[in-house]
């Protein structure tokens, strides 16, 4: 069984609120030393057994569905095939 | 006969009825459709309105792009039927690339609930014809995610082809050049965030203003026969 992990970030140059908030709380946890902190989406993909072109399906899902090309990028990783 | 406007509604819409009540107000006809629904109904134009579809799962608008009722839409749009989306539904045109850029969390991160007064940069769309250019709307906004963006060569472009419609005049959102909505080439296809819907009565909206939005479709699509499709 094929399961395949995407990674979804918004690209550096669009503006991430969310983690303009995590990066202003870290100061209240006594962590005083960080520059910049990201949020993106983590999306696990689990393919039937005899599923074929794993790589080839999870391309199509995540570029057409899981990622919008405007705003993120994306990266996959394919754990046991 | 006055034209027949559909408004469709997806799991989670929830602007529909305003959107059939500012058409009914205006002098056209509204035309229920429906998500998962291929025939358009021999509507004459399709206005999308507001809400959560499908629960905004995965980002504003990901999934309706690939219900029915879209491919209908995107064929219809491709030979010049006039569409427009508002708030969800701008985000549903952006995502099924019917308009360029992309709507993303509001910089503040809060919700945005009240009106917004906009300029109306150019009365050279279906939506936007009875419009003065220059002229100052006030249309109640109602977002989480609502900050238009788009890469800098994108922007240029629409700024120089007079493609930003509706301008912010008190940014709400962090939106880029403080746009508000944008159109398509071709000017048939119209988004914009706020809500023209909600300006149709002064007892019930800001202003009535947002008449002037199916007015101007309606004017469109009378006046077709004597331009040669939108009026660029």
């Amino acid at each position: 069984m094929a399961r395949v992990v995407v990674d979804v970030m918004l690209k550096s140059e669009i503006l991430d609120p969310q983690g303009e908030a995590v990066l202003g709380a870290l100061p209240r946890l006594g962590v005083n030393d960080v520059s910049s902190v990201r949020i993106g989406k983590r999306v696990e993909i689990e393919f039937d057994e005899n599923a074929q072109n794993v790589e080839e399906q999870s391309r199509v899902i995540a570029d057409q569905l899981l990622a919008n090309p405007v705003i993120e990028s994306f990266s996959l990783s394919i754990e046991g095939a | 006969m006055s034209a027949r406007i559909g408004v469709v509604t997806f799991p989670g819409s929830l602007d529909d009825r305003d959107a059939a009540r500012a058409v009914r107000l205006a002098g056209g006809e509204p035309v229920a459709l429906w998500h998962d629904d291929a025939a358009l109904a021999g509507v004459d134009a399709v206005f999308l309105p507001g809400g959560f579809s499908y629960g905004d799962s995965l980002r504003c608008g990901a999934i309706a792009r690939f219900s029915q009722v879209m491919d209908t839409v995107k064929a219809a749009a491709a030979q010049g039927m006039p569409v427009l989306g508002v708030c969800n539904g701008f985000q549903v045109l952006c995502e099924s690339h019917l308009l360029p850029g992309a709507l993303v969390r509001n910089a503040h991160l809060r919700y945005r609930n009240r009106p917004a007064r906009l300029r109306v940069e150019t009365s050279r769309t279906a939506w936007t014809r009875l419009y003065q250019p220059g002229a100052e709307v006030v249309f109640p906004a109602k977002h989480g995610e609502g900050r238009y963006v788009a890469d800098e060569a994108v922007l240029d472009e629409l700024e120089a082809d007079g493609r930003v419609v509706f301008r912010y005049l008190d940014n709400p959102n962090g939106s880029m050049r403080d746009i508000a909505g944008v159109t398509n080439e071709a000017g048939n296809v119209v988004g914009l965030m706020p809500h023209p819907e909600h300006a149709v009565d002064e007892l019930t909206g800001p202003s009535d203003d947002g008449l002037g939005v199916v007015a101007s479709v309606l004017a469109h699509l009378t006046g077709a026969a004597d331009t040669s499709g939108v009026s660029r």
